[in-house]
């Protein structure tokens, strides 16, 4: 994977830069030593690994405004960091550039009640959030399955999703507010415990733009109270056409579960084998739909999904009648990476989205390419939503089958754009989806996502090398050539 | 005003090339039923998207619809009406409020305005259903963000940035979003006190209870007495209204276990059938409730504050209610305050939330902030997005910002 070429300006002002920045963030706050630096040079996108500069650990978002005026001033890269979860990237350091670490920010600093709201610093896990309120009866809905080590500004800025994002939607959803440092120092508030944004909805393109915007100091989410009852019903098939018929019909009847999950036969036999969950191993797909609400609700709704499942030929329907056995339930989904870790010594993780009707047929063509490139596939999968985790089974020490799987993957991403799909649905597009950008945007389009990069930072500096393919220059964006004249519509006034 | 009414995206596109090249500012209009929200355009032409019309693709089990950005937006809801779906975001029409006819406003129009009704407590708001548009920028490009699919990163979240900038970074001649099914009943719970603060305090408890409240309302006793709902209107006091939605049992159920938590000795609960109850919403969406006479503003505060200012909206003799547990607030002051609107900004300072002017004759809205002054920092990164998307200030100047 190509990054921009190193600044040797920059890489030969080491010293100096390490120095400067030690006066901004005093004591251990900057990590130089080479061992040390070894923590941070990949993210959860192991196969791709660099040393930054330096690794600086700022404490209060001054420290941060200080950082980054120095670096804007100096045309140091900086790369945001939060807990090295990312599947893309996202977190990869740059050669030339420093990593950002934002670990130290991990206090919580309000709970709300009243306003249902809970503000925090950015490197608070995602789960300390839920579980800094439940003795409250509140949580924090977006679940991703890291969500024990990843952090509330990296959810922000991957704008992260987890099982029950059908119902009660993405990161981008739930979060009300941020403080936002930009490339010059200048510390902005989007948002806040309001629900409406005042001019632009600034805080909307924040989410998800990947550590390339600003540094995000603080958080504002909104929690929800807990429903008085949760239960999943567990429904296997002998197709996978039958599984996502079953899916269809579940929404079409008018049920929005609090999540709906998919695994095929391949992911089923990981997840038995790691944690036997209770699945049957001769299914070859298995859904889990939770349904939350009153119990009575709750009781009614698993009366039409059981029906409806039946109707579509599941072989076995089972509802869960305690929480233990509700958690069985999600067990082996929840583990499913895991799992398949330990059936291959590698395992690559994508992330595209696509119709959910199509379903069949993109598992089928995934099918035929698994054999093309001999690799094996295993597919879990948000099936209400459409987003699709093909997990690609490889051994990294076989010379050359790391650029296999990542062939394979590109094809699995192509395909999902080719059936009205996209790249990814929540993992981000980072350094490992970027050169794919082209499949999904024309060159004007990519051009104007980079002009409103510029409006952030013009410079350039934060997590270069992301999410573009190619880089240009602001000034050059901003230029207005006008096409005339292309289509000449005589009856058109003209004034 | 001149006004063109493009056939295509291509020939909106050429359009906005033409005034592009004249360097001549084009206001943007969905045909205008909001042309009156919003500071005057300063543009002497239009483009009207009013022949962009029609649905152009509906997925129901897929929970997703596109349109052409001039389909309007009754056309929409009776489609999804036959297949028991909704835009849950429950786009209110404030046609009657800026003095027009009701059920004319485009799709376009709600999601350049983000408008969003009583649900967007529970639901969200306009923007949190967008997933893609097709649009002319003021490069005169026609471009994509976003798709029609419910999970979607790739690239920054660009229909969320278009959703509420009121056409003044692109005109939208496509917009895919996401539908959901529509519950099978609803019901509300009145309560009736004297003291509006402590209702409003009902309201907070209410939306931190596990029954979903998908509407949280405040009507101060002469707001309720403009009601078409007998129930409301003859109470005679304040009035809170929390509604739920579901299926009939369920929604029941969650009814009476709100009234068993809130209702205290001196407050008196009523309950709406889901006839009344759907009038009633409609009443506080469209912000039918307040004297048409008078200007408008629009105020957007956590919770707390909507409720903590009530003895201020009283001190100024406004007219008022509360929506969204608090969230928001519908303020009609009296003549002599109603345009001092740094004094009734400083009034909010200190808390999260800002303050809008929807209502107010032409001449006032040239001369005030009719949204939100931003802070200096904020401004001048708004103007750069600004001319990130029409470096030359063509499409709707002047909408939000003075000359820009
Ligand atoms: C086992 C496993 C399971 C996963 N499951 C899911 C899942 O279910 N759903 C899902 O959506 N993702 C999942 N992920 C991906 C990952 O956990 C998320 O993307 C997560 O949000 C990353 O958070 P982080 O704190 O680790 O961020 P990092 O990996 O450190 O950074 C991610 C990106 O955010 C930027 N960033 C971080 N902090 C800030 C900040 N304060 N300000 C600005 N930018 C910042 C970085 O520059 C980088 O671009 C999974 C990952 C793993 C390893
Ligand atoms: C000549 C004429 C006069 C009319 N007069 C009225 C009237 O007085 N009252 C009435 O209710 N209806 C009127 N209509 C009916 C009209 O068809 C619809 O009401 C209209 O389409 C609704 O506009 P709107 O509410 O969707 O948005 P508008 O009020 O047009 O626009 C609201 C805001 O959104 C922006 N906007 C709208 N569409 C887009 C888009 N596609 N992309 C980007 N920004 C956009 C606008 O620039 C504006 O800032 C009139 C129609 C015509 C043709």
């Amino acid at each position: 994977m190509r990054l921009p070429e190193p600044d040797e300006r920059i890489l030969a002002a080491r010293t100096r830069i390490v120095a400067e920045l030690r006066r901004i963030v005093p004591g251990e706050g900057v990590i130089d030593d080479p061992s040390e630096l070894a923590a941070y040079e990949c993210d959860g996108l192991t196969a791709y690994r660099n040393r930054p500069l330096a690794v600086v650990l700022p404490e209060t978002r001054e420290q941060v405004a200080a950082v980054l005026r120095f670096c804007n001033a100096e045309g140091v890269k900086v790369v945001p960091r939060g807990a090295g979860t990312s599947l893309s990237g996202g977190a990869l350091p740059v050669a030339d550039g420093i990593v950002l670490g934002m670990s130290k920010f991990n206090r919580i600093l309000e709970i709300d009640v009243d306003n249902r709201t809970v503000t925090c610093q950015p490197g608070v896990t995602n789960l300390a959030i839920t579980r800094a309120v439940e003795h409250l009866g509140f949580y924090y809905a977006p679940d991703p399955s890291s969500q024990i080590a990843c952090t509330i500004g990296g959810n922000v800025a991957e704008n992260s999703g987890g099982v029950h994002c059908l119902k009660y939607g993405l990161t981008t959803n739930n979060v009300l507010g941020v403080e936002l440092v930009l490339p010059d120092g200048e510390i902005v508030r989007l948002g806040g415990k309001h629900l409406d944004a005042g001019g632009y909805d600034l805080l909307g393109v924040v989410t998800g733009s990947e550590g390339l915007l600003g540094v995000v100091t603080e958080v504002v989410v909104r929690i929800l109270p807990k429903p008085e009852t949760a239960r999943a019903v567990l429904m296997a098939f002998a197709s996978v056409e039958a599984a996502g018929d079953c899916v269809a019909s579940i929404i079409a009847n008018g049920i929005i579960p609090a999540g709906l999950e998919m695994m095929d036969r391949p992911a089923i036999l990981a997840a038995e084998d790691f944690c036997a969950a209770g699945y049957p191993r001769e299914a070859e797909a298995l859904l889990i739909c939770e349904l939350d609400g009153p119990a009575a609700e709750v009781e009614d709704s698993i009366g039409v999904v059981a029906a409806i499942a039946r109707q579509h030929g599941a072989f076995l329907v089972r509802a869960s009648e305690s929480e233990e056995e509700r958690l069985r339930f999600w067990a082996g989904r929840k583990n499913a990476f895991p799992a398949v870790g330990r059936i291959s010594p590698d395992y690559y993780c994508m992330d595209g989205t696509i119709p959910r009707r199509r379903l069949a047929e993109v598992l089928a063509r995934m099918r035929e390419m698994s054999q093309t490139y001999g690799l094996r596939v295993a597919n879990v999968f948000h099936a209400g939503d459409g987003n699709l985790h093909p997990l690609i089974l490889y051994d990294a020490n076989v010379p050359g089958e790391l650029e296999k799987a990542e062939a394979f993957g590109a094809d699995i991403l192509r395909l999902c754009v080719e059936v009205g799909g996209v790249l990814t649905g929540e993992h981000g597009v980072g350094i490992e989806k970027r050169d794919l950008m082209p499949v999904m945007f024309t060159e004007s389009e990519l051009a104007q996502q980079q002009r409103l990069k510029c409006a952030f930072d013009p410079q350039q500096i934060l997590n270069p090398g992301k999410v573009f393919p190619t880089l240009h220059r602001c000034a050059e964006l901003g230029r207005v050539h006008v096409h005339r004249g292309e289509l000449r519509f005589a009856h058109l006034p003209r004034f | 005003m001149h006004t063109l009414f493009p056939a295509s995206a291509a020939e909106l596109r050429e359009i906005v090339a033409e005034a592009v090249a004249a360097r001549r500012p084009l206001e943007i209009l969905g045909g205008g039923s909001k042309r009156d929200y919003g500071r005057p355009v300063e543009a002497e032409a239009a483009v009207s998207t009013a022949e962009l019309r029609g649905i152009t693709l509906y997925e129901p089990e897929e929970l997703v619809m596109s349109a052409l950005a001039g389909t309007p937006l009754t056309e929409i809801e009776a489609v999804l009406a036959e297949h028991r779906q909704q835009l849950a975001f429950e786009p209110p029409d404030y046609g009657p409020l800026l003095g027009g006819e009701a059920g004319r406003q485009t799709i376009g129009g709600v999601f350049a305005c983000n408008l969003s009704g009583p649900r967007r407590l529970q639901a969200g708001a306009a923007r949190d259903h967008i997933l893609g548009v097709r649009c002319v920028t003021g490069f005169a490009e026609e471009m994509k963000a976003g798709g029609r699919v419910m999970k979607n990163v790739t690239g920054y979240d660009l229909p969320k940035l278009l959703c509420g900038s009121f056409g003044t970074l692109a005109v939208l001649t496509e917009i895919t979003f996401k539908v959901l099914p529509a519950a099978a009943a609803e019901g509300t719970l009145l309560l009736c006190g004297s003291d509006e603060r402590t209702l409003a305090g009902l309201l907070r408890r209410a939306t931190g209870t596990p029954f979903e409240p998908s509407g949280a309302a405040l009507l101060p006793a002469l707001a309720a007495g403009r009601s078409q709902v007998p129930a409301v209107r003859r109470a005679g006091r304040p009035v809170a209204a929390i509604r739920v939605e579901g299926p009939p049992a369920s929604t029941d159920y969650r009814l009476s276990r709100l009234q068993g938590a809130l209702v205290q000795p001196d407050i008196e609960a009523h309950r709406l059938d889901p006839e009344q109850s759907q009038r009633l919403w409609r009443e506080i969406r469209d912000v039918a409730l307040l004297s048409r006479g008078r200007a408008l503003w629009r105020l957007s505060l956590p919770p707390t504050a909507g409720a903590e200012l009530i003895p201020w909206y009283r001190d100024l003799g406004a007219e008022w209610l509360l929506d969204w547990a608090g969230g928001l607030v519908w303020l009609a002051p009296p003549a002599a305050y109603a345009f001092r609107a740094a004094e009734l900004r400083r009034a909010l300072a200190g808390r999260d939330g800002h303050a809008t002017l929807v209502r107010a004759p032409r001449e006032i809205r040239e001369r005030i902030e009719v949204f939100e002054p931003q802070p200096p920092a904020l401004q001048r990164l708004g103007e750069r997005i600004k001319l990130s998307f029409d470096p030359l200030r063509i499409l709707n100047r002047g909408r939000m910002v003075a000359g820009l």
